[in-house]
């Protein structure tokens, strides 16, 4: 098969012997269960038990409300114990409501397990989507996005391609790996499961070439009525490969268009990981309760790894791996390139986490004094989407927020490759991660003053309709007092006017022996607060 | 466990500025100590002198802007800057020459805009034609390319020529220096000789004077090392040659009597150097793929013209600092297509997040 390049990249040492020396552990159930509400691309989910409760075994404990969302179920059985804020696996360090499971060591599956479907090629469409959707699926390479989402096409939009991203996306990753050495048919029952959802005509499946053993393993499980559909590509690894745009680009030579989606050309991505997921919960019923980790780095004894279940304290995940090395002093969830280091180790597994890297100072030093930009341009070189990283860093410094859209700052993927390779250290993704969320607040204020003004200028043309009204009521008025004069009736009705003013007068000399005179002021300011009070529903108070 | 948070990547950084221009004064000791060989020790007191006032100079403004001294000199900046215009100078032009034009490019072309990174025009270069056109006379003592054992001057009499501007003993300034291959063209086309004629000179090897070829180069080796370590990239060095090649080429063809042969432009003057050290400072230099080839043809070209007409025998600085002015609009006007989308257009098809 004829492959193609993408521009730029690093090659990056391989750190994968050391977690691939031993096969995956599949660990316990820990003493207690942090299962985040939200753990994947969207909104998060809301519980849907109670602290108290008693859950069984896959039980949904998240109930997603959008459609870009996934559920959450309970990994284990056991009781909530709690239901509040605790620390995730978040680049901001917050902490995010979480349910508390307390496992009861049965280890059951209640009445919640959903059905096998050992039929599943007999089952409508839409229900194998509402059992993805049923199931909490999301892409397992580290994205975390709704599966079920993406297996939706747009109506009109036909998926001709499949692709399988077996490129790890970063070096001392190993969890797709270690996964397609040991449950290859998993694999390809789920690879079949999405080629009948979408109808796509070829399934490419890449492996980088640094994984021969998966590569092995996969050509022989490939099962025979499989191989006319599915072709098993090696692919060079440059990072960053596992990025689905690159990697489309290195199997097909198509650019997924600029702000678009894979499908815009007709093709879907996943992960490895996820096919898996898939297949055990279509054909077993068993939603996504766990996933593979890869715990390793020089910060670690025995880099490994491991199945953990979702809401694992990191903490229990290194002591699977032998527990830290002497000195380690950073734990980063997710790969060197683009992981975020977290403060804690008590924090949990989540549907994200596919890698644990803990290091010491000497393999991950604090980057020397930050020295200034001397437009060397090697981020240009390695910049896989084809950005000038140098023209977007002095724009994000100088707040030129509308020239650094012009230079394509929202093409940027935050692979890391310009701070990698940086001379003067600068941490430019953080310098486009903070251009980004600039532009993101400053467009939500302007839709909210947009918002305001309209709400502004529609109670103003309000008060003027109603003032014209009012005037044109008057004039009406008017026009028939008039008319009434002329009727002759007109000394009458003076005489009455006159009588009317002094039983008044009359009236208000008796009020103001008691107080002040009210009677004309709160006529006006009655008026006014009924005015106040109309104008409020239109208001923005 | 609590740990220590920083920001991706969580890996040994790559480079770093001082590694990158330590690179590069590598590169550049095979020159050099060519032109030692061939233009005295003289050449090798003035580097010495340079990197001195450099960094001197550059630890004054750094302390007087407040910043870390040591941090900065370590970014070994400064010592490129004072090796490169101690290069460019003549051999034995008097201190105070040095004095002045590092001064220059420290103070004024460096640290007034900004210190490193921020400086519109490459410091080394401002400084020298800052000496050029206001000391000429220095500026023209060039000794003739003979070699070390044959130097008139000893390591302590070049130095002593150096501080005190003038020659020892009996000696005079004109036995000890010579025109440049440059000067020698120049002059002998304007009284009237062919190209023919000037080269006939027994001094001329292959494609100019055998001294300035050499040196021309070990400049190149250590060009195509920084090339092969990726300090630099091919497209200035092959633009600014090609730069000054191709328009020679066409003159020279069309009437080799009048015009020199591209190699001789070339190999004579600073076009090797600057093309490889010069028009490739990253700071002042555009850098963009496309905005770099423009850039550095541009700087071949105006080396042709302003040698072939203008008012100087070599112009690499001036070339360098004329272009150094277009840098920022060659990068706004050559930027590369982003992925996924057409040249310079929108995003093809609908875009939508």
């Amino acid at each position: 098969m004829q492959l193609h390049r993408f521009h730029g990249g690093l090659k990056l040492a391989d750190e994968t012997d050391a977690s691939t020396a031993e096969p995956v552990l599949v660990m316990g159930v820990p003493a207690k269960l942090t299962v985040p509400l939200g753990q994947h691309i969207g909104e998060a989910t809301e519980a849907c038990v109670q602290v108290g409760d008693h859950v069984t075994k896959g039980q949904r404990i998240g109930q997603s409300k959008g459609y870009i969302a996934a559920h959450v179920h309970a990994p284990t059985s056991g009781e909530v114990v709690d239901i509040d804020l605790h620390p995730v696996p978040h680049p901001s360090g917050l902490n995010a409501p979480c349910v508390v499971i307390e496992p009861d060591g049965h280890d059951e599956w209640g009445d919640a397990r959903m059905e096998p479907w050992l039929d599943w090629d007999t089952r409508d469409l839409r229900a194998l989507r509402q059992r993805l959707r049923a199931g909490g699926i999301v892409g397992l390479g580290g994205a975390a996005f709704p599966t079920a989402v993406k297996l939706n096409p747009r109506t009109g939009q036909r998926i001709h391609t499949l692709i399988v991203n077996g490129a790890e996306c970063e070096p001392y990753i190993s969890a797709d790996d270690m996964l397609l050495r040991t449950a290859p048919e998993a694999v390809f029952e789920g690879i079949r499961i999405t080629a009948r959802l979408l109808g796509v005509e070829r399934v490419l499946f890449a492996v980088e070439d640094n994984m021969p053993e998966a590569m092995r393993s996969l050509t022989e499980t490939l099962p025979p009525e499989l191989r006319d559909l599915i072709e098993l590509v090696s692919v060079p690894s440059l990072y960053p490969t596992g990025g689905e745009r690159q990697l489309i680009k290195v199997l097909t030579g198509l650019e997924v268009p600029s702000g678009g989606l894979p499908a815009d050309i007709g093709m879907v991505c996943h992960n490895p990981g996820t096919f898996k997921a898939i297949c055990d919960t279509v054909i077993q019923g068993r939603p996504l309760l766990s996933r593979i980790v890869t715990v390793t780095g020089p910060g670690v004894k025995h880099p490994r790894n491991v199945e953990a279940l979702l809401g694992t304290p990191f903490a229990d995940v290194i002591e699977a791996a032998g527990g830290y090395a002497e000195g380690v002093d950073r734990l980063v969830m997710g790969g060197p390139m683009m992981g975020f280091a977290v403060h804690d180790d008590s924090i949990p597994v989540i549907k994200a986490t596919n890698c644990l890297l803990a290091t010491r100072p000497q393999d991950t030093p604090s980057p020397g004094p930050l020295m200034p930009c001397i437009r060397c341009a090697e981020c240009a070189a390695v910049c896989p989407a084809q950005l000038l990283p140098q023209q977007l860093y002095w724009q994000a410094k100088a707040k030129d927020f509308d020239a650094i859209q012009d230079y394509g700052l929202f093409d940027c993927i935050e692979c890391g490759c310009c701070a990698y390779v940086c001379p003067s250290n600068i941490p430019l993704v953080q310098y486009y991660r903070y251009a980004k969320n600039e532009i993101w607040a400053r467009e939500k204020e302007r839709h909210k003053s947009d918002i305001a003004r309209e709400r502004y200028e529609f109670r103003q043309e309000r008060i003027e309709r109603e003032e014209r009204e009012k005037a044109e009521r008057l004039a009406k008025k008017k026009a028939a007092v008039k008319n009434k004069e002329n009727d002759g009736d007109k000394q009458a009705a003076i005489q009455a006017a006159l009588e009317r003013a002094q039983k008044k007068k009359a009236a208000r000399a008796d009020e103001s022996a008691k107080g002040p005179d009210e009677a004309s002021d709160s006529d006006q300011s009655g008026e006014e607060t009924s005015s106040t009070s109309d104008s409020r529903d239109g208001d923005d108070r | 466990m609590r740990f220590r948070t920083e920001s991706s990547p969580h890996v040994i950084p790559a480079h770093s500025v001082g590694g990158v221009m330590q690179q590069v004064l590598m590169a550049l000791v095979p020159g050099t100590l060519a032109m030692t060989w061939f233009f005295g020790w003289g050449v090798l007191v003035n580097v010495l002198l340079g990197v001195l006032f450099a960094v001197a100079f550059e630890a004054a403004m750094v302390a007087a802007r407040k910043r870390p001294v040591m941090a900065t000199l370590a970014d070994n900046s400064a010592i490129v800057t004072g090796w490169l215009f101690a290069l460019a100078i003549p051999p034995l032009a008097p201190f105070w020459v040095t004095l002045i034009g590092i001064a220059f490019a420290i103070i004024v072309a460096k640290h007034l805009y900004g210190g490193l990174g921020y400086n519109p025009f490459n410091p080394a270069m401002v400084g020298y034609v800052v000496v050029l056109v206001s000391f000429p006379r220095e500026m023209a003592l060039w000794p003739a390319a003979t070699t070390l054992p044959e130097s008139p001057l000893t390591l302590l009499q070049s130095l002593q020529t150096v501080l005190t501007g003038s020659l020892p003993g009996t000696q005079e300034w004109d036995a000890v220096t010579r025109a440049t291959p440059l000067d020698a063209m120049r002059e002998g086309l304007v009284s009237g000789r062919t190209v023919g004629e000037i080269t006939a000179s027994p001094l001329f090897g292959t494609f100019t004077e055998t001294g300035w070829e050499w040196v021309g180069n070990f400049f190149l080796l250590g060009g195509l090392y920084l090339l092969f370590r990726r300090v630099i990239h091919w497209h200035i060095p092959v633009a600014v040659i090609l730069g000054v090649a191709i328009p020679a080429g066409f003159f020279w063809l069309l009437d080799p009597d009048s015009f020199a042969s591209p190699a001789f432009h070339v190999f004579s003057g600073a076009v090797i150097i600057g093309a490889f050290f010069i028009a490739t400072d990253p700071v002042s230099a555009s850098t963009t793929p496309l905005g770099r080839i423009l850039y550095g043809a541009g700087i071949g070209v105006l080396i042709f013209v302003i040698r072939t007409w203008g008012g100087y025998p070599d112009a690499v600085a001036f070339a360098v600092l004329l272009m150094n002015m277009v840098a920022p609009t060659l990068d706004h006007l050559t930027r590369p297509r982003i992925f996924g989308r057409t040249r310079g257009g929108p995003p093809p098809g609908d875009g939508h997040a």
